[in-house]
C-alpha cells in the first residue's frame, strides 16, 4: 500500500477496496513510526486528515470522484490552509493559523485529496539543507546523519519515506528540484504564473513557483493538472486554456532532440553524479532520443544575479513580518520602531537576516545600478541562452545538483558553499522555465543522484514525457529507502 | 568591495532589524563572502541590455471596480499579537 502509485491507490479507492480514512490512517501510522526519526513534518492533525478523508468518501459513495479523490497528500508548511498551523519554518510564525487557504490547497480540497500534514521547510524557503528550519533539520530518509535538501525537504523526505504518496513543494531557486533529487523522487517546477502563488508566503514574487513532488513522473503529471489554472487572487496567474499534463506521457521519444549544455558538465560536478547522468543519456538514446550539445554561457553568472534578485525581493516581501497583524512579537521594548527591530531581530533566523540585510543593501540609495539594476539585465541574457538554446533542441538535461546529499552541518557555516548547491536549478528560475527532477542512479554510499530536464515555456507535458519514458525503462525511481523497505509492500500502477 | 561592521549596522537598521557589535561582525564576515561572489557580475558589460524584472512578459489585469471582499476581520484580528476594540494594538507613537 504505502508504496502504490497515486493512480492504483485512486484505482483502489474507485474499487472501494479501500476507503480514504482506512488509507489516510495507513499514512498517517507510518508517519508515526517514521516522522520521530526524519522530522518531515511540523504539524500534524489527524482528527483533520480523517474528517477530510471522510468528506472524500462521501464523494465517492455519492459517485463525484475526481481522478485522485481521497488520495492523501502532505503540504508545504509555506502555504497557508485555513485552521491549520502554518510557520513557514519560522519562529515569525510559529503561533500563526492560517485564516483562509492558499489557492493549492484549495485546489487540492476540491480534488477530495486529503491534507496529511504540514511538512518541513527551511526558513522561509531560504535554504538548501532544510537546517534552516526553526523546527529543526530534516533528516535524509536515505541516510539520517545526510541532509535532504532544500528548502521542500520535509516534502521531499515524507515522499521517498512513503510516510506521504506525494506532496506540494515551492522552489524559488531549485527548492523542488534539489531535494528531489537528494532523495531520490520526482519533482516539478511549472513554467512560472501556472499556479496559483495566492495564500504561498511569498519569498522572491519573480521567482517562487508551486510544483508537485512525488515517486514518478505519471504522479507528478496527474498532481499537476490539479494544481495549475487561472486564479484572478495572483497578479502574475496566466490565463490559458487548461492541459492535460498526463496526455503525451505515452509518446515514444524516437528523434527527441536533448540539449546538454557544455556549463552543466564542467568542473565542479560530482563524478559520480557525471557518471550517473551520462548512463541516462545513454538510456534515453536508446529509447530513440538524439543529443545535441548546447551553450548556456551566462549560467556561470546564475547564483550572483540571484543572490542580488531573490534577496532584493525578499526584503520587501518579508517587510510584512513587524510584530502588528500576525506572527510573533518580541516580549519586551521601549517604542514602535524598537518593537520592530527586538521583532524581527528574535523572530528571523541567522540565514533569513542575512537575505534581508543583502536585498537592503542592494535596493539601498546608491547601489540599485551597480547591483539590482545589473542583476536583472543579466537575467535577460541567461533567459536569452536558454530562448537560443531551444531553437536546436526540444529539452535540455543535466544534472540537478553538482552532488548527492552532504552531511548535516557541514555546509552551515559557510553560506557560499550551500548557495553553490543551486548553480544547475537557478537558470530557469531566472528565465521562468519549467524544470524536473527524476532519479537516475546512486552514489557508492548509497545515496539518490537527480537527472534534470529543463523544457521550454508551457513544455510541461513533453518533460513529463521524457521523464515517463525513462521511467519506463529504469527502476531508480522505485528504489525505497532502507525504512522503507521495512514495512513497504510493494505494487504497480 | 568590503563592508564595515557601521556599514551592518547600517544596513541592519535599514531592515529593522537589532544588532549588537559582537553580531555585526560575525554577519560582516559573512556579507562579505557573499558580495563577493556578487561582484563576479560586475565584469559583465551589460550596456544595451534591457533589464528583466519579470519571467513573463504580461501586464498587470484590471477588475471591476467592485467589491469582492467580505468583511473578515474577527478571523484576521485574531491572530494578531495585540487587538482591542477591532484594531491592532502598538506601542503609543503621539505622546
Amino acid at each position: 500500500m504505502s508504496d502504490a502509485s497515486l493512480s492504483a491507490l485512486a484505482a483502489q479507492l474507485a474499487a472501494k477496496q479501500v476507503s480514504s480514512r482506512e488509507l489516510a490512517q495507513q499514512y498517517l501510522d507510518r508517519i508515526a513510526t517514521l516522522n520521530p526519526s526524519i522530522n518531515a513534518f511540523i504539524t500534524l492533525d489527524a482528527d483533520k486528515t480523517l474528517a477530510e478523508a471522510a468528506v472524500a468518501d462521501a464523494l465517492i459513495a455519492a459517485g463525484k470522484a475526481g481522478p485522485l479523490t481521497g488520495v492523501p497528500i502532505a503540504h508545504k508548511d509555506i502555504f497557508c490552509t485555513d485552521g491549520w498551523l502554518t510557520t513557514c519554518g519560522s519562529k515569525m510564525l510559529h503561533n500563526f493559523v492560517a485564516p483562509y487557504d492558499a489557492h493549492v490547497i484549495q485546489r487540492f480540497k476540491a480534488a477530495g485529496m486529503p491534507s496529511l500534514g504540514k511538512t518541513n521547510m527551511d526558513e522561509f524557503a531560504m535554504g538548501s539543507s532544510n537546517e534552516t528550519s526553526y523546527f529543526g533539520a530534516v533528516k535524509n530518509p536515505w541516510n539520517t546523519t545526510y541532509v535532504p535538501g532544500g528548502s521542500s525537504g520535509g516534502a521531499a523526505a515524507c515522499v521517498a519515506a512513503r510516510m506521504a504518496p506525494a506532496a506540494t513543494g515551492t522552489d524559488t531557486g531549485g527548492s523542488i528540484r534539489q531535494p528531489a533529487a537528494l532523495c531520490g523522487i520526482t519533482g516539478l517546477k511549472p513554467t512560472y504564473g501556472l499556479v496559483s502563488r495566492f495564500g504561498m508566503i511569498a519569498f522572491a514574487s519573480s521567482l517562487d513557483q508551486a510544483g508537485p513532488m512525488a515517486p514518478s513522473a505519471k504522479d507528478c503529471a496527474l498532481l499537476l493538472n490539479v494544481m495549475t489554472g487561472f486564479d484572478p487572487n495572483d497578479s502574475t496567474s496566466l490565463e490559458r486554456e487548461k492541459e492535460d499534463y498526463t496526455r503525451d506521457l505515452d509518446q515514444p521519444l524516437t528523434g527527441l532532440r536533448v540539449g546538454l549544455p557544455r556549463e552543466f558538465f564542467a568542473e565542479g560536478l560530482n563524478n559520480e553524479v557525471a557518471t550517473a547522468v551520462e548512463a541516462a543519456i545513454a538510456e534515453l538514446k536508446k529509447l530513440g532520443a538524439t543529443t545535441v550539445e548546447i551553450s548556456l554561457a551566462n549560467s556561470k553568472l546564475a547564483i550572483p544575479v540571484y543572490y542580488v534578485l531573490a534577496p532584493a525581493e525578499a526584503s520587501s516581501n518579508l517587510s510584512r513580518f513587524d510584530g502588528v497583524r500576525y506572527g510573533y512579537r518580541a516580549p519586551e521594548y521601549t517604542n514602535l520602531d524598537d518593537m520592530y527591530c527586538k521583532t524581527r531581530a528574535q523572530g528571523f533566523g541567522a540565514e533569513v537576516k542575512r537575505r534581508i540585510m543583502i536585498g537592503a543593501y542592494v535596493l539601498s540609495h546608491g547601489y540599485y545600478d551597480a547591483y539590482y539594476l545589473q542583476a536583472q539585465k543579466i537575467r535577460r541574457l541567461i533567459a536569452d541562452d536558454f530562448s537560443a538554446a531551444f531553437k536546436t533542441c526540444d529539452v535540455i538535461l543535466g544534472p540537478t545538483a553538482p552532488g548527492t546529499a552532504f552531511k548535516l552541518g557541514e555546509k552551515s557555516d559557510d553560506p557560499v558553499e550551500m548557495y553553490l548547491n543551486d548553480l544547475y536549478t537557478i537558470p530557469a528560475n531566472l528565465a521562468g522555465l519549467p524544470g524536473m527532477s527524476l532519479p537516475c542512479g546512486f552514489d557508492a554510499k548509497g545515496l539518490p543522484i537527480g537527472l534534470q530536464l529543463v523544457g521550454n515555456y508551457f513544455s510541461e507535458a513533453k518533460m513529463l514525457n521524457v521523464a515517463h519514458q525513462f521511467q519506463r525503462a529504469t527502476d531508480w525511481h522505485k528504489r525505497l529507502p532502507p525504512q522503507g523497505e521495512a514495512s513497504g509492500a510493494r505494487s504497480e500502477g | 568591495m568590503s563592508l564595515s561592521p557601521d556599514d551592518v549596522k547600517r544596513i541592519a537598521r535599514l531592515a529593522r532589524i537589532e544588532i549588537d557589535d559582537v553580531q555585526a561582525q560575525a554577519t560582516q564576515g559573512q556579507l562579505n563572502t557573499i558580495f563577493d561572489l556578487i561582484a563576479t557580475m560586475q565584469a559583465v558589460d551589460t550596456s544595451g541590455i534591457a533589464p528583466m524584472a519579470h519571467a513573463q512578459e504580461v501586464t498587470q489585469r484590471l477588475r471591476a471596480d467592485i467589491v469582492t471582499e467580505t468583511d473578515r476581520h474577527a478571523a484576521f484580528q485574531a491572530v494578531a499579537p495585540a487587538v482591542e476594540n477591532d484594531l491592532y494594538l502598538v506601542p503609543k507613537v503621539i505622546e
